[in-house]
């Protein structure tokens, strides 16, 4: 039952690209000029329904599945969780379809159903409580590609990562399959700026982080970043970026990590909650 | 107004087009992503291709793909990132390739004279499984896997833009 929950979580991200990121390109579509940043959006607007309507994976990169969950320590489902994680990806695969996405690093073999070593990758969090909640997230590899970090110095700070997103966007051009949404991890260390920079991509497009000092710089950035003109595809336009996230954690005295995660247009997502009577909700 | 184009490709064919035009594509593309261009490049260094790419047209697409008990069908099937096979690309022209599909762009030096880039829409794969009618046959599967294999496809009027044409010009950076 609970494997059937998560393969309908994972449908619902490949199939249904989020209302908040539809409501984005059809603004975006409104406010392009050239034919040709047109031309694209309009594909990109009729896939979407095409998705929907025939419940089929929007993109053909259906992504490494990868999920997010908070687990309460009291819920009687944490037990089996994660083999439940790894069968749902299995049977996803076969079912939705989803195209098998977890190569071998060493031999090239493709494992045929997402599943391998460290994938689905799973992030874990404990908390109190008798609840679970996940998010999935079906990362593409397009994008992905364009994701980096910078170990900047405190001095360079937030001017630097301003600089560090400018020139990776810039030098990314049409292929993260732009307009992008990025995902923005500063401070913690290497690994944790990265990981947040993931977890930044589960806020809707236009939700802003809490605290306004962090708002104010996302804003800023998304202005910034769709001043480069790159456009749809990389065609040219003026819509490069559908919204920056940002998140941060507290940083070592030496060090200013940024981690940058490069999201394509179809900012996929869906989430679950498990209750503590077995009931479940899954929503986007 | 756009072209209506089938392959195999011509050179009067490719080289009358400009770099913003759209093409409607019918016939035949071949699929090939990182992999398959090595593979492809392998055989025909040996003289063992098993395909003539003579006026071809490659798709850097790896689909989804459903087995029905009519054999395969195309899910979904937009481009990759045509970058990565930017280390291939001379290769694959000099083969006789007329026409590549991708997106985000790729060197446009190799096309120069003989070859167009056709770019889809990223991440538009339910539309592009649209024009995709048949799947011809697939080579090397179980090797490279579903992602990395060869798919033939036969498409109808498959809607794509000239980013790089064969004067070399292109729409990417512009």
């Amino acid at each position: 039952m609970l494997v059937d929950a998560i393969v309908e979580a994972i449908r619902l991200a490949v199939t249904r690209i989020p209302d908040d990121v539809v409501s984005a390109l059809r603004k975006a579509y409104g406010f392009e000029e050239s034919e040709i940043a047109r031309f694209n959006l309009e594909n990109i607007l009729k896939a979407v329904e095409i998705g929907k309507d025939g419940s089929i994976p929007v993109c053909q990169d259906t992504g490494t599945l990868t999920f997010f969950v908070r687990a309460g320590v009291e819920s009687p489902y944490l037990r089996g969780l994660e083999g439940a994680i790894v069968e749902a990806a299995r049977r996803a695969t076969r079912e939705v379809p989803l195209r098998p996405n977890a190569v071998d690093v060493l031999t090239g073999k493709n494992s045929g159903d997402n599943t391998g070593r460290f994938v689905p990758v799973v992030h874990w969090e404990l908390a109190e409580g008798s609840e679970i909640e996940m998010a999935v997230l079906p990362k593409g590899g397009g994008s992905e590609n364009c994701s980096a970090l910078a170990m900047l110095t405190p001095g360079e700070g937030w001017e630097g990562v301003r600089r560090f997103v400018l020139e990776r966007v810039r030098e990314c051009g049409g292929k993260p399959c732009p307009p992008v949404v990025l995902g923005i991890g500063v401070g913690g260390g290497a690994d944790l700026s990265l990981s947040l920079a993931k977890r930044a991509l589960l806020r809707r497009v236009g939700e802003r982080n809490p605290d306004g000092r962090i708002a104010e710089i996302e804003a800023e950035l998304l202005e910034e970043v769709n001043s480069l003109g790159i456009g749809p595809m990389g065609m040219g336009g003026r819509t490069t970026a559908l919204d920056v996230k940002i998140e941060v954690a507290h940083r070592h005295p030496a060090s200013f990590p940024v981690g940058l995660i490069v999201q394509c247009w179809a900012d996929r997502r869906a989430f679950l909650r498990i209750k503590p009577d077995g009931r479940v909700e899954v929503w986007q | 107004m756009a072209v209506r184009l089938r392959t195999p490709l011509g050179g009067e064919d490719v080289l009358n087009l400009r770099a913003g035009d759209v093409v409607h594509l019918s016939g035949t593309v071949y699929t090939a992503r990182d992999s398959a261009h090595r593979k492809i490049l392998e055989l025909a260094g040996k003289g063992e291709l098993p395909l003539d790419l003579g006026g071809a047209v490659i798709y850097h697409c790896g689909p989804v793909v459903r087995k029905g008990c009519g054999g395969y069908e195309v899910v979904s099937a937009g481009p990759t990132t045509s970058a990565r096979m930017n280390r291939y690309l001379e290769g694959i022209l000099s083969l006789g390739v007329r026409g590549i599909i991708g997106k985000g762009g790729m060197n446009p030096a190799p096309f120069k004279g003989r070859a167009v880039y056709f770019a889809f829409t990223g991440g538009a794969g339910s539309l592009a499984a649209k024009s995709i009618k048949k799947v011809r046959e697939v080579l090397w599967l179980d090797e490279l896997g579903t992602p990395e294999a060869v798919w033939v496809l036969e498409v109808e009027d498959f809607p794509l833009l000239v980013a790089i044409d064969a004067n070399g010009s292109s729409l990417y950076g512009r």
